[in-house]
């Protein structure tokens, strides 16, 4: 316990001094600026509160940004330590690999905590002050920011792992980024093609739904559009999203923030000092 | 029980050997100089007390605990050889952390910094540190919660001949309080001078390991006499003690180390011919020399 402590207070004031706090914050928040300042127009025809249409499309935007931040954060955590030559000391102390691992991940979401809050508050702010019923809203923006951590942690703990497997940081960051593109970007784009194909075969009936669960980043979407009716409606994500219990989901994103640490932690220990 | 033990150590590195069937022991309070040249296997010895690599065949103790046990590694401090921090990190920072991982209280680390003659430089950034200065953040960190246990590759590299006599002093109030010290080093003379015995790996394998006394008498070098003479005598000295002459009031000769009353009696015989006499034992250098010559031959 101490071990994990030791190490987490010294990780978070790297980030600090390497400004990845100040980075993470900022990006979060000029994000959530931006799609407050779109969002602005006038959309209440829809019969839904101003915050719950925000947690809509904050969705969309921390399914992008939430995985980005924590793959950066996450993969020099290893693969520096290596490079720099700290991690043959810092392994005769009597802490575990285990501990190493879990004191860096306290540090690094914290810090994905602080950014998401303000990015996420100010968004909120934004809502609250056009519209009077959007204090309606904040139970799905406490989901949203829940399974935000959640994400976050999952791709942390991928992070960890390519960041014990490869042998430079370099190779670390192009195989994050990598992590990134598929998880996020041509995963989805190889199910709208399947799904197209198919044609609302027996794939977009049986398998289509569990494809998406598995994926962690379309499972938090999934949950957080499915588990507020009203924005569900406002986004209009019909289909195979309404088949899939949101409990299902959270489970997903939830297991995959596990998996991910345990993943990496298997990795760690496999790493030669 | 000795504080660390290893036993028929063997290690290889694919078809390289790094050590050959290796068996040393540290007391409590003893100070072993590991020496031998480049790749002799030293740094891989310490790697393997630390449980940081493991070992082909053989065992390692450490008050009785596996290396790399939570047991052993309380009790053991370590100093690599170039070793490194997080440049982003200010030296009290860097032993901060250090110092909660051993579980002692924080506010030493001013103290230890100032043990190392850091004191000042403690605020500012590690990144900024000369090599030396690192060396001394990597000699206070190893100083943390008085190890019983203590193993420094080649601690002294970089320091400056101050700062490597007033390592030696801390490492002696150590030694004395019962720390089990080994060390690794190419700078013979500090560690003839240092340490209480001496283990010298050759191409992996243990080929001496004695206190520096007994290594001398097993090495049977010749001993070397130097006698300063008159310039009217140099020439009768050299006739009578059968010597070599070096200039015009200095005479040489060398003896066995069973012959060297003997010798030395002669000398002494010559009466008012000499003006001063010198006896200069082979050096830890030469000591060296001929045992790492005999583990290549192996
Ligand atoms: N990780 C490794 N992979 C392959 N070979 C290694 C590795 N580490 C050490 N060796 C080999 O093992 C042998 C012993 O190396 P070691 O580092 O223990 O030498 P050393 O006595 O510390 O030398 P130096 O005085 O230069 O520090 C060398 O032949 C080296 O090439
Ligand atoms: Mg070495």
């Amino acid at each position: 316990m101490t071990g994990i402590a030791a190490i987490a207070i010294c990780e978070f004031k790297v980030a600090l001094r390497n400004r990845w706090v100040a980075i993470a914050v900022l990006i979060m928040a000029l994000f959530a600026a931006v799609l407050s300042a779109a969002g602005s127009a006038p959309s209440g025809e829809l019969g839904v509160d101003k915050l719950s249409l925000t947690v809509a499309s904050l969705t969309s935007l921390a399914v992008y940004l939430v995985p980005l931040v924590a793959l950066l954060m996450a993969f020099d955590a290893i693969s520096g330590e290596k490079e720099r030559g700290t991690l043959p000391l810092l392994l005769t102390y009597p802490v575990s690999r285990l501990e190493i691992l879990l004191g860096k991940f306290v540090a690094h979401l914290g810090t994905l905590a602080l950014a998401i809050a303000v990015g996420y508050a100010i968004a909120a702010l934004a809502a609250l002050s056009f519209d009077s019923q959007a204090l309606q809203g904040l139970p799905a923006l406490a989901r949203l920011y829940l399974t935000s951590l959640l994400l976050g942690a999952a791709f942390l703990g991928l992070g960890y792992a390519i960041s014990a497997v490869a042998a430079r940081p370099g190779a670390a960051a192009g195989a994050a980024i990598a992590v990134w593109l598929i998880l996020i970007v041509l995963y989805d784009l190889a199910l709208l093609a399947s799904v197209v194909a198919d044609n609302g075969g027996a794939f977009t009936q049986s398998v289509f739904p569990w494809l998406l669960l598995a994926n962690p980043a379309d499972a938090f979407r999934l949950y957080n559009l499915a588990a507020s009716e009203g924005t569900s409606a406002a986004t209009g994500l019909g289909g195979a999203a309404q088949t899939i219990s949101p409990g299902f989901a959270l489970v997903s994103v939830a297991a995959w923030s596990v998996i991910a640490i345990g993943l990496a932690t298997a990795a760690f220990r496999s790493v030669k000092p | 029980m000795p504080t660390l033990t290893l036993s028929h150590v063997t290690k290889s590195f694919r078809d390289q050997r790094a050590l050959c069937d290796v068996t040393l022991s540290v007391d409590a309070g003893e100070r072993v100089a590991l020496l031998g040249h480049n790749g002799a296997g030293k740094s891989t010895l310490m790697k393997i007390v630390l449980g940081l690599i493991a070992a082909d065949s053989g065992t390692i103790a450490i008050l009785g605990s596996p290396q790399g046990s939570p047991a052993a590694r309380r009790a053991t401090s370590y100093l690599p050889e170039n070793v490194a921090f997080h440049p982003a990190l200010s030296g009290l920072e860097q032993l901060r952390l250090y110092l909660r991982l051993r579980g002692e209280p924080v506010d030493q680390a001013a103290d230890l910094l100032e043990r190392v003659g850091l004191g000042s430089a403690g605020r500012r950034r590690i990144g900024g540190y000369s090599k030396g200065m690192r060396q001394r953040v990597g000699l206070a960190q190893a100083l943390i919660g008085r190890p019983q246990l203590l193993v420094l590759d080649e601690p002294t590299s970089g320091l400056d001949p101050v700062s490597r006599r007033d390592f030696y002093s801390i490492l002696n109030d150590l030694a004395g309080a019962g720390t089990a010290i080994l060390l690794s080093s190419h700078a013979l003379t500090e560690v003839e001078a240092q340490t209480d015995r001496i283990a010298i790996l050759s191409n992996g394998l243990l080929v001496a390991n004695d206190s520096l006394a007994s290594l001398r008498r097993r090495a049977a070098l010749p001993i070397q006499v130097q006698i300063a003479t008159r310039p009217d005598t140099v020439e009768e000295v050299v006739r009578r003690v059968a010597g070599t002459r070096v200039n015009g009031t200095r005479v040489e000769l060398t003896c066995r180390h069973d012959n060297k009353l003997t010798r030395l009696a002669e000398v002494a015989g010559l009466g008012d011919l000499v003006e001063d006499v010198e006896i200069i034992p082979p050096s830890l250098e030469q000591i060296y020399h001929h045992f790492s010559k005999a583990g290549a031959e192996q």
